[in-house]
């Protein structure tokens, strides 16, 4: 009796089930299409964004892949694009990426020290300073080649159109994304740590250089890589600080002799409208991305390798 | 409190240490003002190009009305009678920018739907860091790819009823390309926002007969609006201040339009442009340069602070 009960109930529960399956387990054909139409459109999108980006990579790989070879590195820049190639380019460079990393790394990483770990924010200068960071990294690359000529090249610094004036500008250029990838790894240490730290004693400068500081170098050390790797494909601030587009002898140094870097002799190559001087850009852009994608990847293997997990 | 209490309890008087230091650290004094002075530094950065700018602008109204600055006759500033109607290449950089915008952003918000709408966990821990790596490759690289792919690209494909083909330099081309450039942008920063916004408001949603595509449009992107407006207005401010792609692909003639198949100048370009030639120190060549970069450091500002008013007003915020 009590089983054929239930086995009607639940027949009766299943029909009910069917009917409001019937009625509101399927959605109208007309939102059907619209959301499939939908769902196509963000994924087109999606795949078009990146197909371009790598479309950029692959034809500049494709072009410029016959003067690939160890010529493009140790000839001078030439008006012949038979026997053109980088080196004044590549020495302006490594030279103008030393200047960055000697200004960028005290300055980024003392005032994120100085932000995260000491200043009092809710002094209004403290606040200022934060304001000013995230503005800075707002205006325009170009800006920042103004303010070089302005300010390092002539007026105050008068540096003149030296390598450093170069490095001095793409540190400005820099120093809030520094500041920022700095201040984001010592705020992921946990406070814990610090509290166990003073509460033994220790000072606040004892605290932050032998507790705080050693777990987040690692990540330090990525963001300033991430920083320089944005440094080296500047081009326009460049322009404007004396990284004059032809030169065919290696830099004298830091604060004297003219310089070029390897972006802007790229620039100079695209610029010229015979096809031979395009090929010659484009195996630039390869040697260019080759050592964003080694700078890249290290910074990646780093924060793997020596990330800290709290 | 709870010291003084057992004080008053225990018969022997405990020895009270003072909690501050027994010395004072002047070394550490010494090192927290030099990271102070680190700081300062950036507060000086952003004075430093104020005062940079200020100077030679000021000297540059003495010389052209801000009438003429502001007019739309020639821009000519290098030429031996010299005109200086600024529009022109406030035209051309808004040239550029416009289809930056019609290409990139669509672009980027699709994108960042599809990658917090639709993707598998695995697309996106595939898709967005290469995207992100793809935002980093130098802006020389794509002025290249704008002047010798898709240059040649618009040319092949140019519907002969819109008239002759865009020339060698066009500004659709550098718009097009921009507009690429700004996608990993837009799309990063509008899929963290949307996210953020709960499950619980898509479950909501599902639970009321929603499809997938009216969850998305009607539930997400409205939650998360502040922070897709803010991604959309970096784009636009990125693209109005790049230089290598319209100064390689976009040409150096300025002119009042916004037709995409012309060649024109925008203020960026303008000034590596005249930069990269010899300026005498303190001509009206030198002068007009920092003017012009005036302007850009102006639009770029007054962009930049919209967004954060943006982001304050329409943020909705979750718990």
């Amino acid at each position: 009796m009590t089983t054929h009960a239930s086995r009607t109930a639940d027949a009766t529960a299943r029909a009910a089930g069917a009917a409001t399956r019937e009625r509101l387990g399927s959605q109208p054909a007309g939102d059907r299409v619209r959301g499939l139409l939908f769902q196509i459109v963000v994924f087109s999108a999606a795949l078009i964004a990146i197909a371009g980006l790598i479309a950029l990579i692959v034809q500049a790989a494709a072009k410029g892949w016959p003067r690939l070879n160890s010529d493009l590195l140790t000839n001078q820049p030439s008006s012949q694009a038979e026997e053109g190639g980088f080196q004044s380019a590549i020495f302006g460079t490594l030279l103008i990426m030393a200047g960055v990393i000697v200004t960028v790394v005290p300055l980024g990483i003392g005032t994120a020290i100085y932000l995260e770990e000491f200043a009092d924010n809710t002094r209004w200068y403290n606040r200022l300073i934060e304001v000013n960071i995230q503005n800075l990294a707002a205006v325009p690359s170009i800006v920042y080649g103004i303010l070089g000529l302005g300010i390092i090249v002539r007026g105050p610094l008068n540096l003149g159109f030296v390598a450093y004036a170069g490095s001095l500008t793409l540190s400005l250029l820099v120093l809030p994304t520094v500041i920022l990838a700095c201040r984001e790894t010592l705020r992921a240490v946990p406070s814990s740590i610090r509290e166990a730290a003073l509460a033994l004693g220790a000072t606040r400068w004892q605290t932050t250089r032998r507790q705080v500081l050693p777990a987040a170098i690692p990540g330090m050390v990525t963001g300033v890589i991430l920083a320089l790797s944005r440094a080296i494909g500047e081009t326009a601030p460049l322009l404007l600080v004396g990284a004059t587009v032809f030169v065919t002898f290696n830099p004298d140094g830091p604060f004297e002799g003219s310089y070029t870097a390897l972006p802007v002799a790229i620039f100079n190559y695209v610029a010229r409208p015979q096809e031979e001087f395009r090929i010659l850009a484009a195996a630039g852009i390869i040697v260019l991305l080759g050592v964003l994608l080694v700078m890249n990847s290290f910074a990646i293997w780093l924060r793997n390798r020596y990330a800290t997990r709290w | 409190m709870a010291s003084r209490e057992s004080a008053a309890g225990s018969p022997v008087a405990p020895v009270r240490r003072p909690l501050t230091a027994a010395r004072p650290r002047y070394g550490e004094k010494v090192i927290i003002g030099l990271l102070g002075f680190c700081g300062l530094i950036s507060v000086a950065v952003t004075v430093g190009i104020v005062a940079a700018l200020v100077g030679p602008t000021i000297d540059f109204f003495e010389e052209v009305s801000l009438g003429e600055f502001l007019s739309t006759q020639e821009w000519a500033p290098t030429f031996s009678d010299p005109s200086f109607g600024v529009f022109n290449i406030v035209a051309g950089s808004l040239n550029v920018t416009l289809w930056a915008i019609v290409t990139g952003i669509p672009m980027g918000l699709g994108a960042a739907v599809y990658l917090s709408e639709y993707a598998s966990e695995r697309v996106r821990r595939i898709v967005k860091p290469t995207l992100e790596v793809l935002a980093g490759v130098p802006t020389v690289a794509f002025g290249f790819f704008a002047l010798t792919f898709i240059t040649p690209l618009i040319r092949d494909v140019w519907p002969a009823f819109l008239g002759d083909p865009p020339g060698i330099f066009s500004a659709g081309a550098a718009g097009i390309v921009l507009g690429l450039m700004v996608v990993p942008i837009v799309a990063s920063i509008s899929d963290d926002a949307m996210r953020a916004v709960p499950h619980a408001l898509r479950e909501g949603a599902y639970a009321l007969g929603g499809t997938r595509m009216q969850v998305a449009t009607r539930v997400v992107v409205p939650g998360a609006l502040s922070g897709i407006v803010a991604s959309f207005v970096l784009g636009i401010s990125r693209a109005i201040g790049e230089t290598m792609v319209v100064l390689i692909a976009a040409g150096n003639s300025p002119k009042l339009t916004l037709n995409p198949a012309e060649s024109i100048q925008t203020m960026t370009a303008f000034i590596a442009t005249t930069a990269t030639g010899d300026v005498g120190f303190g001509t009206i060549t030198y002068k007009t340069l920092f003017a012009v970069g005036a302007l850009l450091f102006l639009i770029t500002l007054a962009m930049n602070l919209l967004s954060i008013r943006l982001v304050r007003r329409y943020r909705e915020i979750y718990e």
